[in-house]
């Protein structure tokens, strides 16, 4: 039985000046192919300027049960949202 | 549709997680491959995100028995470009399964094997060129009726693959109404030709959707997990009311003597197709079920060397690279 090619995340810059994000995974034998193969695959219809690919397996994801330990604390500090603040209209703009 | 007929399976859990994962699907909110889900709901779309994917790969062999044959070199590269998004469109889907703990080699051996199945349109040849005008205005705008809802399915990674899937489909339909459009405008004979294609095609279109599922247990358990959001009987129903206009701008008839306007409803009263026939197809005995297969089998087996050549190759550039650090 043949191995199977391992799996590769990509992620694409749409334009110059935005992140790469995450669009979608795909197989296959080394990096080089992985950004060939995503090429074809995810930027068809000039989606990108340029493509990062990660083996899968390298990355480290959270787990959904450890969404109320990470995420709460924050929930809780509506403080650090500008709003929080009345500031009098006579002020001005802040 | 691309899936037909896929049977779910009942889910025999702890009542109170399956009423909290109902309750998160109720409320819209997107499962993702990490959440817990029923294993049933986790059969269920692997089956048919499964299914939709083999649809894709198969659904190039019709279409890509033209591509030699095209009448000018623009429409070469246009049908190659098509061609091109299925397989895409089969990629998106497959990754989608995987993330549900089957691996993609398993599922093109469950292909091969005869255990998944794939859409029964793709087992009627394309004859002539104005078939490739009648697949791409039917069979895609038949695919889009029933892809454009499934963007809103719960499952996260299907959504986000329907949803790159519906930005390009509306090309493929398209490209098939531009060369219908051609055709019908062209000599008595290409217009004959192009009647010919609709008259073939139109039958086996409506068997896309699947028979009624008025009465199905399976179709009640998937649409509340909203894996299916509309009836088999309803997506048809809205697939002839909007083709039928499209027949008329064409000059052509669609070959069913009952059609008929019907104002109460508000849509067209249509003829059953044969499901006799659907059922033969699906069951293997369609004009072309063993030609797809051979050649899905044969381009398996045929790439096995490609495929551990380029693994082989890949794993000594890695050793190499770890000796040299």
């Amino acid at each position: 039985m043949s191995s199977e090619w391992p799996l590769w995340e990509i992620f694409i810059r749409g334009q110059h000046g935005l992140n790469h994000r995450h669009v979608g995974s795909l197989h296959a034998p080394d990096a080089a192919l992985a950004i060939k193969h995503a090429r074809d695959v995810y930027t068809r219809r000039n989606e990108g300027v340029s493509i990062w690919v990660v083996p899968s397996d390298a990355i480290t994801a959270s787990s959904p049960s450890d969404k109320g330990p990470l995420f709460e604390p924050s929930n809780a500090k509506v403080y650090r949202h500008p709003t929080f603040f009345d500031i009098p209209d006579e002020v001005g703009k802040m | 549709m691309y899936a037909q007929m896929v049977t779910s399976e009942a889910s025999n859990e702890d009542p109170e997680k399956l009423a909290a994962f109902q309750a998160r699907i109720d409320a819209g909110e997107k499962i993702e491959p990490k959440d817990w889900m029923p294993e049933g709901y986790r059969k269920t779309l692997i089956r048919q995100i499964g299914q939709h994917a083999h649809s894709e790969i198969v659904g190039q062999l019709p279409e890509g028995n033209w591509i030699t044959r095209a009448p000018t070199l623009e429409r070469k590269a246009i049908l190659l470009a098509k061609v091109q998004d299925e397989a895409g469109h089969g990629l998106y889907l497959y990754c989608a399964a995987e993330t549900l703990g089957v691996s993609r080699d398993e599922l093109t051996e469950a292909l091969l094997a005869g255990k998944m199945k794939y859409s029964s349109i793709f087992n009627y040849p394309t004859l002539n060129w104005a078939d490739i005008g009648a697949v791409g205005w039917l069979v895609d705008g038949a695919a889009i009726m029933n892809q454009v809802p499934l963007q809103r399915t719960s499952f996260g990674p299907y959504s986000r693959a329907m949803i790159r899937i519906c930005k390009e489909e509306s090309f493929h339909q398209r490209q098939g109404y531009d060369i219908m459009m051609k055709m019908a405008q062209g000599t008595p004979e290409q217009k004959a030709m192009a009647q010919d294609a609709l008259n073939r095609f139109w039958y086996p279109s409506l068997m896309m959707f699947g028979p009624s599922d008025r009465d199905s247990v399976h179709s009640a358990q998937s649409m509340a997990w909203k894996i299916k959001i509309n009836t088999n009987d309803e997506l048809r129903q809205k697939f002839v009311d909007q083709t039928v206009p499209q027949a008329e701008y064409l000059g052509l008839t669609i070959p069913d003597p009952d059609l008929k306007w019907n104002e109460e409803k508000g849509g067209y009263d249509f003829s059953e197709p044969d499901w006799s026939e659907f059922f033969e197809v699906i069951k293997g005995n369609g004009p072309c079920n063993a030609e797809r297969m051979e050649a899905r089998q044969k381009a398996w087996d045929d790439g096995a060397w490609f495929r551990d050549g380029l693994m082989a190759h890949a794993k000594k550039r890695a050793a190499a690279r770890v000796a040299a650090e």
